[in-house]
């Protein structure tokens, strides 16, 4: 059992963390209504990742994640310069954005395969995500900076809550709504550069949507939604991990995906909020009591008859 | 008396069109004013243009005798319910208590002090049995009210809202007419964007006739003419005094 090294054991800390961390962003994205955005900008950080890896000449990981932030930043910024400055609606912005830059970024990622030493350097892991290639000093960056944003939505839980639910007030209150969103995209670049090798640029939106659907299923709380997506997101992250290191070459990030979606599918059905069994119960209880009504109904006009 | 809202020369637009021009008017304290106009004659506009929600193309507006940047937290706005979501994962209390939250400061939690004061709040408006109830389990007339009680624990000298009593029962017409009254006779200033004319009279002491620019503003009984009301509204004003 070569996965509980001590390699392996961070490893899987990371994924926990990711996860994490892709869970509480996730919601945030829920209540902006912008899930879609987490995918585009996902695919937008390829690019990044490549010419970090083309400028260096190696596979550095900090170089290639600041080049994953770049290119997502500069995503996001082209995402929100074709819906202000076009009659182009957000969602075909979003979908030009992610096309283009991934598009982009798989010629780029052929290019570097043909340079000396890129063959070799695992490049394509960047697509579906290869957790088991993350040495110790990834581990630990990642492990860092997932700890950073999970701790930043915690300090501004009260006002994401209100942001969130009423911006135009939130702006009279005096809370910089301009500052959150701007806060917002940081967090969400944050988690695509930390999850871009475990998870891939493909599959990392995955990790930031389902858990938070899921977690919609089991509560009304707006506090205890973002504890929920946090668990599912981790744990996704690591069932996926210890699933694709049964076999060899396994990709990671599919994995994961799977095991999210099979949270969703458990909270669809048993969420004691809003899932399918739940409110089954309650439609044929209140038909139940509708029914009661018509009979009692029908037995004192027929006693009057 | 210093008036507590004043407005020069208020123009604003939705990209080329101007929706209002050369608005210009004072509020004095202590006053129930409401803002009256036909659809699109630019209420919502005026209120969002005012509090800077909205971008104005010219003029300037003062409260209280400052910017509104300075001001701001003396400004209590009540936004129409249909401007969030009330799917949001929360319940009537916590709804009230954001309207502390610029009091209790920026990163930390409510006490139980803040709780207490929203829960007051509830009370006033006749929700406290419903302060634990999800937010999209109330009726509209309950939502408004949570809206107006998280408007009165902010404490404002000035209020804004924006039709308060659009599609709310009568009990609850009756509270927050009640709660505005009672505002009033604190000394507070308060606007309000409404739709129903028949009942102008009665609840307000002072009108604005507005339709893309200030038809008339004054006392309710000066204003509130049938001339007016014709310049207002034109030709759709006999179609709406016929259908009551």
């Amino acid at each position: 059992m070569n996965f509980l090294s001590y390699n392996a054991q961070w490893v899987l800390l990371s994924t926990l963390l990711l996860g994490m961390a892709a869970g509480v962003v996730g919601v945030l994205s829920y209540w902006k209504r912008q899930s879609l955005m987490s995918d585009t900008l996902s695919h937008a950080a390829l690019p990044g990742v490549v010419l970090g890896f083309i400028a260096v000449g190696t596979k550095q990981l900090p170089a290639m994640l600041i080049g994953a932030a770049i290119s997502a930043l500069i995503g996001a910024w082209l995402v929100l310069w074709i819906r202000s400055s076009s009659r182009v609606k957000e969602d075909a912005a979003m979908g030009i954005v992610l096309s283009v830059f991934f598009g982009l970024g798989i010629m780029l990622l052929t290019y570097a395969n043909r340079m000396p030493g890129g063959g070799q350097s695992g490049l394509d892991n960047f697509i579906f995500g290869q957790a088991a290639s993350m040495v110790r000093s990834d581990v630990m960056l990642l492990t860092i900076l997932a700890i950073s944003v999970i701790f930043l939505v915690y300090l501004f839980f009260k006002e994401w809550k209100l942001a969130l639910f009423d911006p135009s007030y939130a702006q009279g209150l005096g809370l910089s709504v301009k500052s959150m969103n701007i806060l917002y995209t940081s967090l969400l670049v944050l988690v695509i550069v930390i999850g871009i090798q475990a998870v891939g640029v493909i599959l990392i939106a995955a990790l930031m949507i389902i858990p938070a659907v899921s977690a919609r299923y089991w509560t009304d709380s707006f506090g205890r939604m973002l504890v929920l997506s946090a668990i599912f997101g981790g744990g996704a992250g690591v069932c996926g991990t210890l699933l694709s290191t049964l076999g060899k070459g396994w990709p990671t990030g599919p994995f994961i995906v799977v095991a999210a979606a099979a949270m969703f599918v458990i909270s669809l059905l048993l969420g004691t909020s809003k899932g399918l069994l739940v409110i089954l119960y309650q439609r044929k209880r209140a038909q139940l009591k509708r029914q009661n009504t018509i009979l009692a109904e029908q037995a004192v006009e027929g006693g009057r008859g | 008396m210093d008036a507590a809202i004043v407005v020069n020369h208020l123009s604003a637009a939705y990209r080329k069109n101007e929706v209002l021009s050369e608005i210009s008017f004072k509020v004095m304290p202590g006053t129930l004013t409401c803002i009256v106009g036909p659809n699109g004659a630019g209420k919502s506009t005026l209120i969002k243009t005012m509090l800077e929600l909205h971008p104005r193309t010219t003029g300037e507006v003062s409260f209280l005798g400052q910017s509104y940047r300075r001001a701001k937290t003396k400004i209590g706005y009540v936004p129409q319910r249909g401007s969030v979501d009330w799917d949001f994962p929360t319940n009537a209390l916590d709804v009230v208590l954001m309207g502390l939250y610029g009091r209790i400061g920026w990163l930390k939690r409510p006490r139980k002090s803040h709780r207490d004061q929203a829960m007051e709040a509830l009370r006033v408006m006749g929700m406290e049995q419903y302060a634990d109830r999800q937010i999209s389990q109330l009726s509209g007339g309950q939502q408004q009210r949570v809206f107006l009680a998280r408007a009165l624990v902010q404490d404002a000298e000035i209020y804004f809202l924006d039709e308060p009593l659009a599609g709310v029962d009568a009990a609850t017409e009756r509270i927050i007419m009640d709660t505005l009254q009672q505002l009033k006779m604190k000394g507070r200033t308060v606007m309000v964007v409404h739709h129903d004319l028949q009942t102008v009279e009665d609840y307000f002491d002072h009108v604005l006739l507005l339709n893309r620019t200030v038809i008339a503003h004054g006392a309710t009984a000066d204003t509130f003419t049938d001339h007016q009301l014709h310049r207002t509204y034109g030709g759709a004003l006999r179609w709406m005094r016929e259908k009551v």
